[in-house]
């Protein structure tokens, strides 16, 4: 029988970040690891960013990041991202009953789709998008008929961005869908209620914290989009030009501290978006009954 | 996926007006696109389509494509086990910063994820002038590549494992180590059989997404033909060509790549929900978390920070 | 703590393994070259490779690789500046190659070092329409018409687009009682005509040709044989403006670059070839305009006459940057201007 060995002090490291000493080794090399990739990967990369843009100076800062045509891509790109985020967030509760609550042929195969977009690399979803939207496409013929241009857009980055966001709030509604205990809404029918109130007064509360945070990734996704939209867009300036664009768009007249003027506005929008879906879900994880 | 519950009280006319309104949504944004892609692939012939994808510089981008998916992916997979270990065992100061950061590539844009290595890496950068005097060459070459994909790709597998790892307990491992296994013991013959599913999982997403990034390797890239364009990046070398049959023909490899990733995904699901149920009637548990709310709660879930012990829905 | 240690030494040494080294040529030995060029010459130089590296073996015996790289001019000066390692340059316009050599790339004085400056054909700006001319397009003021749609790329982007704006801008200046009020007026109407920008001339070709968009497309004359004779023959029609801008799309060899890879010879050798009978012969194929006299009648008819204004009858490429192409200059003014 192997002897307890004699307690001893622990890393400095697992001494000032650990709450709590538990049995289980290995957290020094975890967190070994995990840090020094992650500096070495993403932080000190994301770093530049800051660094080039320090050596341009405030005021030539804000002139860049609030010139007109950065505004008319930001409200591009958070307009498109907000109204695909929405048509997700409608579609995806749909897709996530019908999926979860009913059976028919092929259901299997539909579910399996739903992930495409995340597997598809962006430039194919843009061509073929472009393809079947632009004025001679299949779709987009019928479309310009009736006055509306789906490609070269607005509407064209709607359509690219609800194609990239299609898979979030699906999967995230369809897990709580599936776990809901259906005696609530079965007591709601007993007492009367017909399904679309039970559906409005039963399940979509129960719902919303995963509604709220696929809108929210979808909206984090679409707002970072460039492959996809860039072939569908028509990319003029202030009016259908998003903001990734513009960064590259920048990048190419060697405008390096525009560019990353513009980069260091979106990446403090998406990592102040990230820290709203980690509390939602905490949020979620305290409001869902299970 | 768990089995639907029994349809319940909707009557049959509003379940099927609800199936088609959500199968012409899908059509719309999804399955037009992807036939699409095959018939615009076959508008030569067949025989111009394999031309098309056995040509020499399809296959050198298909190389290209491959080698720097065979360098991210690993990397990012031991990555993944341990940032999954240190944050689903412990409890720490940081941990949901940690988790966020982690979190961050997914939410930059791809254009600023190549950016920033040409920023460190290039002729004019942090790094340029070192490089240049040793010859080393990362920027429109294959490191800077694999870099950016490696970045693109670099929390898949972390996100896929940790709620896996959450919900599974420590007390497997717990129980090795009082039973006399060394650490690394513990590690190769408790855990990694037990994560393989979630393992294999975010692998799986990871090579995917690998293997069709578009933007941040166009700007890392410097297309030279036959020798750093990726196959995404062929594709739009084809489409500026007007060779536009043979960018479809390459772009459908790189759809038939999807459908095999989405085919991986739901036969691990599968298994994985089978091995979970096994296990659980062994045990007598009243049947655990099936794995596919854990793994089908998508890639794309944000990391929660979660007490040690508890298991959170996603 | 040497568990932080191991990790990131194991991730340096990953990366380092796979970067490449270059090894200075040694002489007869088999050397690669790459040619970092613009958006529209690929089928050029898969012909102009082919010829060379056939004359250099018969010349030197010695085998020689060229690679490629496309896309629009100023994203590939870009790239070189940023360390693409560029044997020759072979750009739209000389204003990119300027970019390079004030990054230190190239030596000053790189124009003077080939014939015409440095530019081994030329090329022009014409229109490319749809068959029949149904819009009547004739020349650059048909362009501002209401209800003309244009198709021209991005000229902050583009090389060719440069050519296009500039040229929109000469013909307003030119004409009787031009001022810069009416060309800026000119201009802004053309492009407000435009509904898509795209990066680059091939971008701007397919969705005209390939998606159907716009009455008429303003590209390179080469760009527009290419579509009449070779793309969708008998769809579009060229009208050639009578009046243009003369474009000299350059060439030069990366002075860094060779010199570190000892590919000097062989580069330089590769840009002379195209000054030569085969090369002009090759240039007149793809319809661009050769600079050898006796090649140049051999493609008369191709080339209808037009009359040509140069870049620096215009000012030259520095002053014309910073007028129209620079942030906030004329080009962004446009697009200000009721959005």
């Amino acid at each position: 029988m192997k002897a307890i060995p004699a307690p001893r002090r622990a890393p400095l490291l697992s001494r000032l970040l650990l709450k709590r000493r538990g049995v289980l080794p290995g957290f020094g090399l975890s967190m070994g690891i995990t840090v020094v990739y992650l500096s070495l990967i993403v932080l000190i990369p994301l770093a530049t960013i800051f660094l080039k843009t320090s050596t341009i100076g405030w005021s030539r800062f804000w002139e860049i990041v609030l010139s007109p045509r950065s505004i008319a891509a930001y409200e591009l790109s958070f307009g498109a991202s907000f109204a695909a985020a929405l048509i997700n967030a409608v579609f995806g509760v749909l897709l996530a009953w019908v999926l979860s609550r009913y059976r028919f042929p092929g259901r299997g195969l539909v579910d399996a789709l739903v992930d495409l977009p995340f597997a598809l690399p962006t430039a194919v979803a843009g061509i073929a998008l472009t393809g079947i939207y632009a004025s001679k496409g299949w779709l987009g013929r019928w479309l310009v008929q009736i006055g509306i241009d789906a490609a070269f857009s607005r509407l064209g980055v709607v359509i690219a961005l609800v194609f990239v966001g299609l898979p979030f709030v699906v999967r995230t509604v369809q897990p709580v869908l599936e776990d809901i205990d259906l005696d609530q809404e079965e007591a709601a029918a007993t007492l009367g209620a017909t399904r679309f109130q039970t559906f409005r007064r039963v399940t979509l509360p129960a719902l919303w914290p995963a509604v709220i945070t696929g809108f929210t990734l979808a909206f984090a996704r679409a707002l970072g989009e460039y492959g996809s939209v860039v072939f569908i867009s028509g990319n003029m300036p202030m009016k259908t030009e998003i903001t990734p664009l513009l960064i590259m768009t920048k990048l190419e007249q060697y405008d390096y501290a525009g560019a990353t003027a513009i980069a260091v506005v979106m990446l403090t929008i998406s990592f102040a978006l990230l820290l709203v879906v980690n509390r939602l879900q905490a949020w979620s994880g305290r409001r869902v009954s299970r | 996926m768990s089995t639907p519950r029994r349809a319940g009280n909707d009557p049959p006319w509003v379940r099927r007006i609800l199936i088609a309104l959500s199968l012409i949504f899908l059509s719309l944004f999804l399955f037009l696109p992807l036939i699409a892609v095959f018939i615009e692939a076959l508008r030569d012939g067949v025989s111009a389509y394999f031309m098309a994808i056995t040509a020499p510089d399809t296959l050198s981008a298909i190389r290209l494509t491959l080698l720097s998916t065979c360098i991210a992916v690993p990397l990012n997979v031991v990555f993944g086990v341990a940032a999954a270990w240190a944050i689903t065992r412990f409890d720490f100061r940081g941990k949901s910063l940690l988790i966020t950061l982690i979190d961050l590539p997914v939410a930059v844009s791809p254009v600023i994820a190549g950016m920033i290595y040409v920023l460190l890496f290039g002729a004019q950068g942090v790094f340029g002038p070192l490089l240049a005097a040793h010859d080393i060459k990362i920027i429109f070459a294959v490191p800077g590549i694999a870099l950016a994909t490696t970045f693109v790709t670099f929390p898949f597998v972390a996100r896929e494992l940790i709620p896996f790892m959450q919900a599974q307990g420590s007390e497997e491992e717990e129980a090795a180590l009082v039973l006399g296994a060394s650490g690394w013991q513990m590690f190769t013959r408790v855990t990694l059989p037990n994560i393989k599913w979630g393992l294999l999982y975010g692998t799986v997403l990871c090579t995917a997404r690998a293997m069709g990034e578009f933007g941040a390797v166009s700007v890392v890239s410097g297309h030279i033909r036959g020798e750093t364009n990726t196959v995404p990046l062929h594709v739009e070398v084809l489409y500026n060509e007007y060779h536009f049959a043979a960018a479809f023909s390459v772009a459908s490899i790189l759809v038939a790549l999807s459908l095999v990733t989405l085919t991986l995904k739901k036969l691990i699901e599968w298994r994985g929900l089978v091995a979970r149920k096994t296990a659980a009637d062994l045990e007598g548990e009243p049947g655990g978390t099936p794995i596919a709310e854990l793994a089908g709660g998508e890639q794309e879930t944000s990391l929660r920070p979660v007490e040690r012990g508890s298991t959170v829905p996603i | 703590m040497s568990s932080f240690l191991s990790p990131a030494l194991v991730a340096l040494a990953l990366v380092l393994a796979g970067c490449g080294k270059s090894q200075p040529a040694a002489e007869g030995a088999p050397i690669q070259l790459l040619n970092v060029s613009y958006d529209p010459t690929r089928e050029l130089y898969e012909e102009e490779n082919a010829a060379f590296a056939k004359a250099w073996l018969a010349k030197t015996g010695q085998t020689v690789t060229i690679k490629q790289s496309h896309a629009g001019s100023g994203k590939q000066a870009r790239s070189v500046i940023d360390g693409l390692s560029a044997d020759v340059v072979t750009l739209a316009l000389a204003w990119d190659i300027d970019a390079v050599t004030r990054a230190g790339w190239i030596a000053p004085g790189w124009q003077t070092k080939l014939p015409n400056n440095s530019a081994p054909y030329t090329s022009t700006i014409v229109f490319l329409v749809r068959k029949g001319n149904p819009k009547g397009i004739k020349d650059w003021d048909d362009l501002g018409r209401p209800g003309a749609s244009v198709i021209t790329p991005n000229p902050k982007t583009g090389g060719g687009a440069r050519w296009n704006y500039l040229g929109a801008w000469g013909f307003a200046l030119a004409q009787p009682g031009g001022t810069e009020a009416l060309a800026k007026e000119l201009v802004g109407k053309i492009y407000k005509n435009v509904p898509v920008l795209d990066s680059g001339a091939r971008g701007a070709t397919t969705t005209f040709v390939e998606r159907g968009i716009g009455d008429v497309l303003i590209t390179w004359e080469n760009e527009a044989l290419l579509a009449v004779n070779q793309l969708k023959a008998g769809a579009f029609e060229i009208v050639t403006p009578k009046l243009s801008i003369l474009a000299e799309p350059p060439v030069a060899v990366v002075d860094k670059v060779v010199d570190k890879r000892g590919s000097r010879a062989v580069a330089q050798a590769y840009l002379e070839f195209l000054y030569t009978e085969a090369g002009q012969r090759l240039v007149g194929k793809h319809f661009y305009r050769p600079r050898l006299p006796a090649v140049a009648k051999e493609f008369e008819k191709q080339f209808p006459a037009v009359e040509l204004f140069t870049v620096e009858k215009l000012g030259g490429w520095e002053a014309l940057h910073k007028t129209h192409f620079a942030d906030g200059a004329i080009f962004d003014q446009i697009y200000q201007v009721g959005k």
